[in-house]
């Protein structure tokens, strides 16, 4: 009988784990305000770089700071619908390298540690825009 | 140590002038014992530094293993074109604290990125590699069964960084699968009266604990060529990764029978310089 109480007991808590809605990486980066800080943290970074930010010579950059924004929250489970142009449609023409593409992830790590996100938030960040590479990259 | 200080002079002097840094930090490796890019002991799917597939890149290495009754020292140097061939060469100096003397061996190795990025790609990174050694003097060697003085091992190794995936640190494994003749490492030269099964299998795991530093083992299965009960390989090791310039590995090395003597445990440290 003993068993089979812990076995009840551990079940439990399983399922409490379970349901309890985990918080989402949005909220883990700060929210609004936080994607903000962030944004325009990596913007600033952008802008210091002198690789980067040629790309960047035709962009209006308040557009690309809300669209940013918007696009984060998304994909990090915040309460957003980016219906922005894509990914794609974005980046073709652009000719990014492997090499630029993971200069500007060193950039976005920069942001990150300089608005004080912790770096396991930070890897589960990247973790979600990583698969995104193939929509940004050689178009 | 001639090699060391040449070594030492160009980490200084080359390090400042052109440098590759396509690739993300820390996710080339470090260099193991034989030359190629890997962890201390196993060669990794990751090409040597960091050069993107539009880049080359150089980099020079040197590590010491200090055993209990022996020491082992080893230089060498990489190239990396266009993230697709490594091409690199290794000197191995092993000292024989009983005997009063040094075994020597080159190794050249070649290895070819077949698939993948170990950040990017769904599947892990995926690659073929050949180490060509041989040894200066065969006289030690011979005189323990071997029946040749060189060897070729080649290899296929599987890589894959998973980002965030332990409680959100970076976690890293390799796989490699190796076909080799070689007697500890080739030091004691190639095959034997007992030559067993040539596929042997190593493997390594790592957390990066930040951006900078890593913690890890490793696993290498050894052949019994010889029938001297040669203990397959393990290793714990932290590596500090400061920059794209540098890197940093130690480990705690447990490496068994070594040549009839047990227990050889004992200390390794390496530097790898990018440029």
């Amino acid at each position: 009988m003993k068993w089979l109480s812990l076995t009840a007991i551990l079940l439990f808590l399983v399922a409490c784990s379970a349901s309890t809605p985990k918080t989402s990486l949005y909220v883990q980066i700060g929210g609004n305000i936080g994607a903000e800080k962030l944004v325009d943290a990596f913007i600033k970074q952008i802008g210091n770089d002198d690789v980067i930010l040629p790309y960047f010579r035709e962009s209006n950059v308040r557009h690309f700071r809300e669209g940013f924004i918007t696009h984060l929250c998304d994909t990090l489970d915040g309460p957003c619908d980016y219906e922005g142009d894509s990914m794609v449609q974005i980046h073709t023409g652009m000719a990014i390298s492997e090499s630029d593409f993971n200069r500007v992830v060193d950039l976005l790590i920069n942001a990150m540690s300089e608005v004080g996100i912790a770096h396991s938030v930070q890897n589960q960040v990247l973790a979600r825009l990583a698969p995104m590479r193939s929509e940004v990259i050689k178009l | 140590m001639k090699w060391a200080s040449v070594f030492a002079v160009c980490l200084f002097v080359c390090g400042s002038t052109y440098a590759a840094t396509g690739k993300l930090l820390a996710t080339p490796g470090v260099s193991q014992v034989e030359g190629s890019a890997g962890g201390g002991i196993v060669p990794w799917a990751q090409l040597a530094g960091y050069a993107s597939e539009d880049e080359w890149s150089a980099s020079g290495f040197c590590s010491r293993a200090s055993l209990k009754d022996y020491q082992l020292d080893v230089c060498g140097v990489q190239a990396n074109l266009f993230d697709r061939v490594e091409l690199s060469f290794a000197r191995q100096n092993f000292d024989v604290d009983a005997l009063n003397l040094d075994i020597e061996q080159d190794i050249v190795g070649a290895k070819v990125r077949l698939y993948g990025d170990i950040v990017y790609s769904k599947y892990p990174q995926l690659s073929f590699g050949i180490q060509h050694k041989s040894l200066d003097d065969a006289t030690v060697a011979n005189l323990l069964g071997a029946e040749d003085d060189s060897g070729t091992d080649y290899y296929l190794a599987a890589s894959k960084l998973h980002l965030g995936a332990v409680g959100g640190y970076n976690w890293f494994w390799n796989i490699t699968m190796r076909h080799s003749r070689a007697n500890q490492l080739g030091l004691l030269g190639y095959g034997g009266a007992n030559d067993s099964t040539p596929w042997q299998l190593e493997a390594s795991s790592a957390v990066f604990l930040s951006r900078h530093w890593a913690v890890g083992a490793e696993y290498r299965q050894k052949s019994n060529n010889l029938g001297l009960g040669e203990s397959d390989w393990k290793d714990i090791f932290v590596a500090w990764i400061p920059n794209k310039s540098v890197s940093v590995t130690a480990a705690w090395l447990d490496l068994g029978k070594i040549a009839g003597q047990t227990s050889q445990t004992g200390w390794y440290l390496s530097v790898t310089g990018y440029f």
